[in-house]
């Protein structure tokens, strides 16, 4: 028989059991009836000669028992019994453990969902993305975000690959659907013919884009995700009466991806699908806009579509030389190469945060550990609590692993049910953390889903947790020599040194620690603050960006610079605007905008923006040498910059700027040009406030080379950007309906950017307290405990004549002790700790003396305020009530 | 843990019997008892509820099987049969009851002290 059937076949065999017994009895009962005994003598005969019955019928079965699970039962049985006798200890473990699995499983969860999961694709682990190694093309032409190789080098890719059974390639931009002041921002999602299906998305309505989609422009057709259907378009069924004006374009929507198909982007989502138009005037050849992916073909490996891919690039770049370039930058082109790159998860921008996040996991991970030696300790005094009941019970013949199991079987329950109850609290968590990282232009769209990593990790941290807080107490309560605890009966005049050394090593751990989380959390609120009140060198407040489009507005190419300035000066007359100007690039927002300089014999980069006369007053930066610029700097005068002090250090040697000049490398729509510097500017912050400040060049809007169908307005106005922004909008809105316009407040747009500082700042400075508050709930809890231990010897001493403050003073000494030793290790731990974080910081250094001078500071006088309580408590002893005890 | 069995007997020598008995030929529970008894001229103190927990260790080694037939005192009864395996082991035991019993003897002969 086996043990399955063996298990399985218990209930037969017990009654067959009790048949046969009954049977037993009833023969032996009508044997002595025959021999003429009477039924009743003759009953109770039989009973004695068979024994006890409920005693043979139990050991029979116990010869069929399965003994470790029938056992383990046991103990759960009696655990929940224990842990139902002492509700007041179980809930605090259990709400303790729920906060700190739940913490650290919302922590992963965004992990998982920013990095770990698959695409909701078909065979997502078949993904790959073919790009340029290194990323030497940043700077060669425009860069779009997550635009990695230009449309022609996707063509040339698409038509001579091999080892992908299908290539497609697909970019993200940020459009406008509808017209004019009508116009709406949304997500859109462009596409190759054979994007959806190469990935395998089916239609949830309708049909989705095919290579028959992909023609010239203007493009006919587009398909919407689910829930911009949801919400834009209310759900309804599709026909051919629904079109979208996307782009300017009329487009009719054929079809809807399924819910959970959210594009190849982690975060972002999509809108609007559209197809891949091959516009009149060709592709541009500079433009990085598109990422190229494929399916691998069976048993392809990406190794091999690597060197596949290696070996097709001299073609490949040859074939797609940017026009316009000197030869320098040509020779660099060509010799670009390609490789292949898993892609199974998609790409996100959110990556960014990944350091972050694995340093927020690794304290709330501290914090989980903080809790637990908190837990430790209390099972440490339940442990002596119960030294009596383990002493019988060792007396009596159990084995010493037979008692830790079962202690551990408490542990273990108590860590599962706080898992349990810590994976549904993450759920809402991690969505507090997503709103965090949130900003109001950009939400993070992240689908949160507890799979199997997200339960194998919170089982683990349960593990974990019941190893930590379980182990200890086990070993200790069940390691008591059976006769000193039954004659002691925990209750010694003093315990040894021994007795309490557990207790102190977990609080010496807990001042540690929370020491290390409170350095780190001060010196991020420390580098926050500092962020947000550095000085970028410009005006950050009182100024709205504006963004005006007049690309509906059918003006001809030579038009374009007379209207922007027509506009600039409609904004400039909205009552409360002192000053506005016009610029090609925002500063501070992350864009960059950079040429090659030729000065002299030397050569470099110079970051270049144009902007209108009055940028510099508007913006509040001053010009400190020459002039700034003019009204008659115009396409026909001649071409003149100012520059930064960097620029001025790096290229003139100390030479007089004024009247010197600079000649760009030519790039298509931006031939070489020599500019004289008439005027110099102080250094200002580039496009965020951590970076160096690089060398600028600016030149006067009238002689941009690059002029398109909108402009860019920085408004300085003493109202609020809310009633500046709602006053231009009417003003243009009334004159130039067809005028797309979005205004923004540029401080909020700064402060935007530091969403992962605020959001460093926010839980490293809550887990500090958190952590601060559990240490000293600890160390709390671990005085009052050798205070009332130590309760017979300090009536002693107080009947031998010690006064209150005597007594005062050897708890607080003790507590001295404790804390110093948590601290000093806590300072060597915390200086390694924080070189993790160095890059994160901003103006101050990871082992910046006074944060950790603070953070000991704080952490002590808590502690010490936390000790003095049962300190008191212990100069308030009656010696005769204390003595009476013995 | 496990208590362990108060017994005259020495660990095992129960199960021998029983193996014994049933060897000769396949019994219900009650008349190997009786048998064990007769046979042992009722020199052995056994308690006959003791037979269970024995028999139930046999069937789980497979020792012995059992089956639910009809006694010749015309009852529903569970018989018990040697297996091969039974057989086997009862063998072994026997012989190595032998060499302990002659052990013991030995030790216990009278005049070699």
């Amino acid at each position: 028989m086996t043990w399955l059937k063996q298990l399985f076949s218990h209930r037969r065999l017990y009654s067959d059991l009790s048949d046969e017994m009954q049977q037993h009895l009833d023969e032996k009962i009508e044997e002595l009836v025959v021999t003429g005994m009477s039924r009743k003598e003759a009953t109770a005969a039989a009973r004695r000669a068979f024994g006890n019955l409920t005693l043979i019928e139990h050991d029979s079965r116990d010869v069929w028992r399965w003994p470790s699970v029938e056992s383990l039962f046991a103990d759960l049985r009696y655990a929940l019994r224990t842990l139902r006798k002492s509700p007041g200890f179980t809930a605090t473990a259990i709400v303790t453990l729920a906060l700190g699995i739940g913490a650290n499983t919302a922590i992963f969860m965004l992990l998982d969902a920013i990095r770990l999961r698959s695409l909701p694709v078909q065979d997502p682990q078949e993904l790959a993305e073919v790009r340029i190694t290194d990323s030497g093309h940043q700077g060669m032409g425009l860069n779009q975000q997550y635009g990695e190789l230009t449309r022609p080098l996707w063509q040339e890719i698409r038509d001579h690959q091999q080892s992908f059974s299908g290539v497609f390639a697909w970019s993200v931009n940020l459009r406008y659907v509808g017209r004019g002041s009508e116009m709406r921002h949304f997500h859109e999602l462009r596409v190759s013919g054979d994007f959806f299906r190469i990935l395998g998305v089916r239609p949830f309505r309708g049909r989705l884009l095919m290579p028959e989609d992909e023609a010239a422009c203007p493009m006919t057709s587009a398909v919407v995700s689910y829930a911009y259907w949801q919400s834009e378009l209310g759900g309804r069924e599709l026909s051919p009466a629904i079109k979208l004006v996307v782009d300017n374009e009329i487009v009719e929507i054929v079809g809807v991806t399924p819910p959970d198909f959210f594009g190849m982007v982690v975060g972002e989502g999509f809108d609007i699908a559209v197809p891949f138009c091959e516009p009149k005037d060709g592709l541009r050849r500079d433009t990085f806009e598109v990422s190229v992916m494929g399916r691998l073909k069976p048993g392809a490996t990406i190794q091999r579509a690597s060197a596949e891919e290696d070996a097709l690039s001299p073609g490949v770049f040859e074939a797609t030389i940017p026009p316009g370039r000197d030869m320098r930058w040509t020779e660099i082109y060509k010799h670009f190469r390609l490789a292949a790159y898993p892609a199974s998860t998609g790409v996100s921008a959110l990556r960014d945060y990944d350091h972050s996040l694995f340093l927020i996991l690794g304290i709330a991970g501290l914090v989980l550990l903080i809790a637990c030696t908190n837990l430790a300790n209390l099972m440490l005094a339940r442990a002596s609590v119960r030294q009596r009941e383990m002493a019988v019970r060792l007396a009596l013949g159990a084995s010493h692993a037979r008692l830790i199991r079962q202690l551990l079987t408490e542990s273990l329950l108590l860590a599962a049910t706080g898992a349990a109850m810590g994976i549904a609290l993450a759920q809402s968590l991690s969505r507090l953390l997503v709103w965090s990282f949130s900003t109001e232009g950009a939400e993070a769209n992240l689908q949160m889903v507890t799979d199997w990593r997200v339960l194998l990790f919170a089982a683990g941290a349960a593990a974990f947790t019941c190893v930590v807080f379980g182990i200890a107490p086990a070993l200790r309560a069940t390691r008591a020599e059976p006769i000193s605890a039954m004659k002691a009966g925990g209750r010694g005049t003093t315990g040894g040194r021994e007795r309490f050394s557990m207790q102190r090593l977990l609080v010496v751990t807990q001042v540690s620690v929370s020491l290390v989380l409170l350095v780190g959390a001060l010196l991020f609120v420390r580098s926050f603050r500092n962020l947000m009140t550095f000085d970028p060198g410009m005006r950050e407040s009182g100024i709205t960006d504006a963004f005006l489009g007049f690309w509906q507005s059918n003006l001809p190419k030579e038009r374009w610079a007379d209207f922007q300035r027509e506009l600039l000066e409609e904004v400039r007359s909205v009552p409360g605007v002192l000053n506005a100007a016009t610029t090609t690039n925002t500063p501070l927002l992350g864009g960059s905008w950079q040429h090659g300089v030729h000065i002299g014999s030397q050569e470099g980069n110079s970051k270049f923006t144009w902007v209108s006369p009055d940028y510099f007053e508007t913006m509040g930066i001053p010009v400190i040498t020459g002039r700034g610029f003019r009204q008659n700097d115009t396409t026909s005068s001649p071409r003149v910059a100012l520059v930064n002090e960097t620029f001025v250090r790096r290229y003139l040697n100390g030479a007089n700027p004024i009247g010197q000049t600079l000649r760009t490398s030519p790039e298509p729509d931006y031939p070489a040009t020599v500019y004289e510097i008439v005027g110099v500017i102080p250094d200002t912050k580039y496009n965020d406030l951590r970076g160096e400040t690089p060398p600028m060049t600016f030149a006067p809007a009238s002689q941009f080379p690059g002029q398109g169908p909108w402009t860019e307005v920085m408004i300085h106005s003493n109202l609020a950007p809310a009633a500046v922004a709602a006053a231009a909008k009417r003003v243009i809105a009334e004159k130039h309906p067809d005028v797309v316009t979005q205004f923004a407040d540029f401080q909020r747009e700064i402060r935007d950017g530091l969403v992962e500082e605020r959001m460093m700042a926010t839980l490293s400075g809550f887990f500090g307290l958190l952590a601060v508050l559990l240490a000293v709930v600890g160390l709390y809890g671990v005085i009052s405990y050798i205070v009332a231990m130590r309760r017979n010897e300090i009536g002693i001493r107080m009947a031998l004549g010690a006064s209150r403050s005597d007594v005062i003073g050897i708890i607080v000494r003790q507590t001295l002790v404790l804390l110093a030793l948590g601290v000093g290790v806590g300072v060597l731990l915390a200086l390694v700790a924080v070189r993790s974080a160095s890059s994160l910081l901003f103006g101050l250094q990871p082992n910046d003396p006074l944060t950790f001078a603070g953070a000991s500071a704080l952490l002590v006088t808590i502690a010490l305020i936390a000790s003095f309580l049962p300190a008191r408590r212990a100069s308030r002893v009656d010696p005769m009530v204390a003595l009476r005890y013995e | 843990m496990k208590k362990s069995e108060q017994r005259d007997l020495f660990p095992g020598a129960l199960e021998m019997m029983i193996l014994r008995t049933l060897k000769r030929q396949p019994l219900h529970g009650y008349a190997l008892v009786q048998h064990i008894k007769r046979t042992s001229n009722d020199l052995l103190q056994i308690e006959e509820g003791s037979l269970y927990p024995a028999l139930q260790r046999l069937l789980k080694e497979e020792l012995v099987k059992a089956e639910w037939g009809i006694s010749s005192t015309n009852r529903r009864v569970r018989i018990y049969k040697l297996t091969a395996a039974g057989s086997k082991h009862l063998e072994h035991e026997v012989s190595r009851f032998e060499k302990m019993l002659e052990g013991i003897t030995r030790v216990l002969a009278p005049g070699e002290l």
